[in-house]
């Protein structure tokens, strides 16, 4: 089977620094897929080369079987990937509604059109609406995304992101900064979104990670040490020495 | 929070928003078409072709400024190709004996403004922010110092001039009298914003507040936020020219001066003084900007030292510009403490006057030592007469100035107080500010 995601030996410098070496990953379709690691190890930068936010250096990302390194962020939404993002970032001065409803546009084949009314697209409304009902946004859906509270930003953010219908979903540390309470409402939140869905997910959060995770790939220094199942990882002797340590024992 | 809640089941095509848009559009055509039999005077209706084009300008500026989030410092171009272009149209119908009326002609400047948008805006909107800034001043500065050396075309100092009365009649129109302007004036107003309030609400508008907001964010979302750009810059471009050629009409003639910095430097003026962030916005700043600069400078020699200042204090002050500033007192108004904030401003305004009445009057004072010394002390401002070398000016000036800064601390002291507490009442109800 085709992969959803595959990275091939990327590497991706900055200047004379290495932040990746030899990258490799292969996420299956439907996999949930969590990425963890310490900090600096460069999780983020793995996300944003396989969204496009980065061109690799060297090596190749695929997604569905295609290669998409190199093509700007946008095309390769086009061909199936949407991400979050670690700080929040919605459209901040527009409604809830309209922020959902432009994560909306491209995937209901609206285009660049302005010959059309927003009010009159029955499809692009009724996505809205179901959008907004899941994340539990529908009866704020006339406020100011900027002047949500913090965790109401952070489902705002996770409803961009899965609104396009995109098979595959990365998210970047979606519950940071969030309550246990919130967190663990988030992560409900995340596994009914992304049902029958790829998901990848970079966290800090153990109890999340493996809560959610069918596999998990651990990241140190930009190369992965470690790849395989949640009981896998929590055994793994190099993973307890680079990684995971005291946070393994408490968790 | 409540009422949010209960107000939402939850389909989008509201009838009463529908409604209330016709009602809002059918109300500014009655008054346009009204206008002529309550304002005879033709001079009144050379001002309002003023504000009018003015208005479509403002517009088309905000299509960049407020609903993009592209500040360019070189409109005007666009407003004076389509400006030239309708001059060379009306000069060239009755020449060839083309049967194309004058009310077509404002047609021809929007396409012209649009040709040259189409032309310049792939490389200028490449980029947002400084970039694209600094692409549409060099754009200007190179459009100005064409439209100089290509003398043919743009009539070099003079420009061109044009008679619109040599254009075939329409439904026995010759365009002589002012009120036939008027008309013409108006009805392109009118189609314009409505096509531009259009604009906000299509799937292209809502991705150009997006790209605003995010352009980051927006390329997670599909889109392509340099072709987003280009086009608000294609449609700004379109609605400019139409109002240069609106002016060319109005002045029969067009002149370099029509696309060059000053006139690029007051659409911005009158768009973000009218608020930017609202649509009617830019019609406020456009009325605004035409009447003030049309009274001002019959009062004074300085006005464009007052609207400077002005610029400034609303920057400063109101970022909203007039339209935001109103709107933001609809909170106040829902949580019932605008009477108080109303009084507040009431009680303020007093040393507020006193200190603008003595800055007036020091300006004025130095204006007249400075630039027309030799002339007659006694001096007229704002309909007031003094006398510019009496001591007594300096002290009146002085008193108001210090007595309005020192009272007007205090007084603004409540202004704030009011609205912090409109603020914590709000914030205690769940009403966003």
């Amino acid at each position: 089977m085709i992969p959803a995601i595959e990275v091939r030996a990327v590497n991706k410098s900055f200047g004379n620094v290495e932040i990746i070496r030899n990258l490799n990953l292969r996420i299956e379709k439907g996999e949930r897929h969590a990425v963890i690691g310490p900090n600096g190890a460069g999780k983020s930068t793995t996300f944003n080369l396989i969204s496009g936010y980065l061109a690799p250096t060297s090596g190749d990302v695929l997604l569905n079987g295609q290669v998409v390194s190199g093509l700007p962020p946008f095309e390769i939404n086009r061909r199936g990937l949407s991400r979050s993002f670690q700080l929040t970032n919605v459209f901040a001065r527009m409604t809830v509604w309209d922020n959902v409803r432009c994560a909306v546009l491209w995937a209901s084949g609206q285009r660049y059109a302005f010959w059309k009314s927003m009010d009159d697209l029955q499809d692009v409304n009724e996505r809205t609406i179901r959008i907004l009902e899941d994340i539990h946004l529908a009866a704020r859906r006339d406020v100011i995304a900027g002047l949500l509270p913090y965790a109401e930003q952070r489902a705002l953010e996770i409803g961009i992101t899965v609104a396009g219908g995109s098979d595959v979903i990365i998210l970047d540390e979606p519950t940071a900064g969030m309550s246990r309470a919130e967190t663990d409402r988030a992560m409900a939140l995340i596994k009914r979104l992304t049902e029958e869905r790829t998901l990848v997910i970079v966290e800090h959060d153990m109890n999340v990670v493996f809560g959610l995770a069918d596999r998990i790939s651990v990241l140190v220094y930009g190369e992965i040490i470690a790849s395989g199942t949640p009981a896998e990882i929590r055994n793994d002797p190099r993973v307890k020495e680079a990684y995971l340590g005291q946070e393994a024992v408490d968790a | 929070m409540t009422e949010l809640v209960s107000s939402a089941p939850m389909s989008r095509a509201v009838p009463g928003a529908r409604l209330r848009f016709y009602a809002a559009w059918g109300m500014v055509a009655v008054l346009l078409a009204a206008f002529p039999s309550i304002f005879t005077s033709a001079s009144s209706l050379t001002t309002f072709s003023l504000v009018g084009t003015a208005i479509i300008f403002a517009l088309s500026y905000n299509i960049l400024l407020g609903q993009t989030g592209l500040l360019s410092f070189g409109h005007a171009v666009y407003y004076g190709i389509g400006a030239f272009f309708a001059v060379h149209t009306m000069n060239l119908i009755p020449q060839y004996g083309l049967p194309v009326p004058l009310p077509l002609v404002p047609l021809i400047g929007g396409v012209a403004g649009l040709l040259l948008a189409i032309l310049t805006g792939w490389i200028s909107t490449r980029r947002a922010g400084t970039v694209f800034s600094m692409i549409s001043l060099g754009v200007a500065e190179l459009a100005v110092a064409l439209a100089l050396i290509l003398t043919d075309f743009f009539g070099g100092e003079d420009g061109i001039s044009t008679n619109r009365t040599k254009l075939p009649a329409w439904f026995g129109w010759h365009f002589g009298p002012q009120v036939q302007v008027y008309y013409l004036v108006a009805f392109w107003v009118f189609v314009s914003a409505l096509a531009m309030y259009a604009l906000t609400r299509t799937p292209l508008g809502k991705i150009c507040n997006a790209v605003r907001d995010n352009p980051e964010r927006v390329q997670f979302v599909g889109y392509d936020p340099h072709i987003v750009r280009y086009l608000a810059f294609c449609f700004a471009g379109l609605f400019a020219g139409i109002a240069g050629a609106l002016a060319a009409i109005s002045f029969e003639s067009a002149n370099f001066t029509d696309l060059g910095w000053v006139k690029s430097g007051a659409v911005i003026f009158s768009t973000y003084i009218g608020g930017t962030s609202i649509f009617a916005g830019p019609i406020v700043g456009a009325i605004f900007f035409v009447y003030l600069s049309l009274s001002l400078s019959d009062y004074t020699s300085v006005w464009q030292l007052y609207f400077g200042l002005l610029f400034i204090l609303v920057v400063r002050y109101a970022p909203g510009g007039i339209g935001g500033t109103l709107l933001m007192h609809r909170m106040p108004f829902r949580v019932g403490g605008l009477g108080r904030i109303l009084r507040t401003y009431a009680i303020a305004a007093v040393p507020t006057l006193m200190l603008v009445g003595g800055f007036v009057l020091a300006v004025e004072t130095i204006v007249h030592h400075t630039v027309n010394a030799n002339e007659d002390p006694r001096i007229k401002a704002f309909g007031v007469s003094f006398d510019a070398s009496s001591p007594m000016t300096w002290i009146v000036a002085g008193l108001l100035m210090l007595i309005g800064y020192f009272v007007g601390r205090l007084t603004w002291r409540g202004v704030t107080r009011a609205w912090d507490d409109a603020r914590t009442i709000a914030s205690e109800r769940g009403i966003p500010s």
